[in-house]
């Protein structure tokens, strides 16, 4: 009961705020906004029992992606808002109709499908060694450095390659 | 007691914000935090589905997603920077150069 009122709240806080980020008019709330639903999402992080990815998603994602947003935000100093400027060819009106559509449909989808099959009693783990260990941040620790280790290596490369390529899109002149 | 369609349901529709908010918005910020939102919404499910059958390689996947976001964000930063220095404007509807 206690976890279905916390799940409630948690849910309403985040569609709550992410409607407010996409339809404020300052860019600087909507950033704000962002903050908060991205502190909402890690607490229902904690309420599915994934305590390892509500701490990454506050360190990574509140902490560093929105301050990232902030800087460009203040970077990106607008004598003219953008939504100024008016396009005949925009597709305002139709858009919304068509995501409420699809979500309609998605709704249909996991409520009609919902009573198909039972979950399974205990799905395997993906390795037994990992399955053994106790508490959140070990069993993924131990899956990411042994099934997951190239997929892994591969991220790390990514960030490199993004962190190199943003200082040179950033730079004013190579 | 809630099951893995509510998670579901909050997940289409934080999704269907995120989409909402890249079709409707013009500010190519607000754009990006859009698609910062719908990365969201795919942990969720991911997340939600690893707490469901007890198996934590949807937690290692939902790490990969927020490793690929934080890179998306810092690479689509600076194109923005670099557009903004050169257009003085970071309104999508005057971004045409490769218009013919």
């Amino acid at each position: 009961m206690a976890q279905a009122i916390a799940f409630y709240f948690v849910a309403a806080c985040i569609l709550g705020f992410a409607v407010l980020v996409i339809s404020t008019k300052d860019t600087v709330h909507s950033v704000l906004f962002l903050v908060l639903d991205f502190l909402f999402v890690a607490a229902l992080y904690v309420l599915m029992n994934a305590e390892f990815l509500a701490v990454i998603q506050v360190l990574v994602y509140a902490g560093g992606i929105v301050v990232l947003y902030l800087f460009v935000v203040m970077l990106v100093n607008l004598k003219r808002p953008p939504e100024a400027h008016q396009d005949p060819h925009r597709l305002s009106r139709t858009g919304p109709f068509l995501a409420a559509a699809v979500l309609l449909e998605l709704g249909a989808i996991a409520v009609m499908g919902g009573e198909a099959g039972a979950p399974p009693a205990a799905a395997a783990a993906a390795s037994p060694f990992c399955a053994a260990m106790t508490g959140n941040t070990e069993q993924v620790g131990c899956l990411l450095y042994t099934s997951y280790l190239i997929p892994f290596e591969i991220a790390s490369m990514l960030l490199l390659v993004a962190m190199v390529g943003a200082i040179v899109l950033a730079k004013r002149e190579l | 007691m809630i099951t893995p369609t509510h998670y579901m349901l909050l997940s289409a529709a934080l999704f269907m914000i995120g989409v909402i908010g890249v079709v409707v918005r013009r500010n190519i910020i607000i754009i990006f935090m859009s698609i910062e939102l719908i990365l969201n919404a795919v942990n969720i499910n991911l997340i939600a589905f690893s707490n469901q059958l007890h198996n934590a390689t949807g937690q290692v996947f939902a790490v990969f997603v927020i490793a690929v976001a934080a890179a998306e964000a810092a690479v689509g930063l600076g194109i923005i920077l670099a557009f903004y220095r050169n257009k003085e404007t970071i309104n999508i509807d005057e971004m045409n150069l490769m218009r013919s």
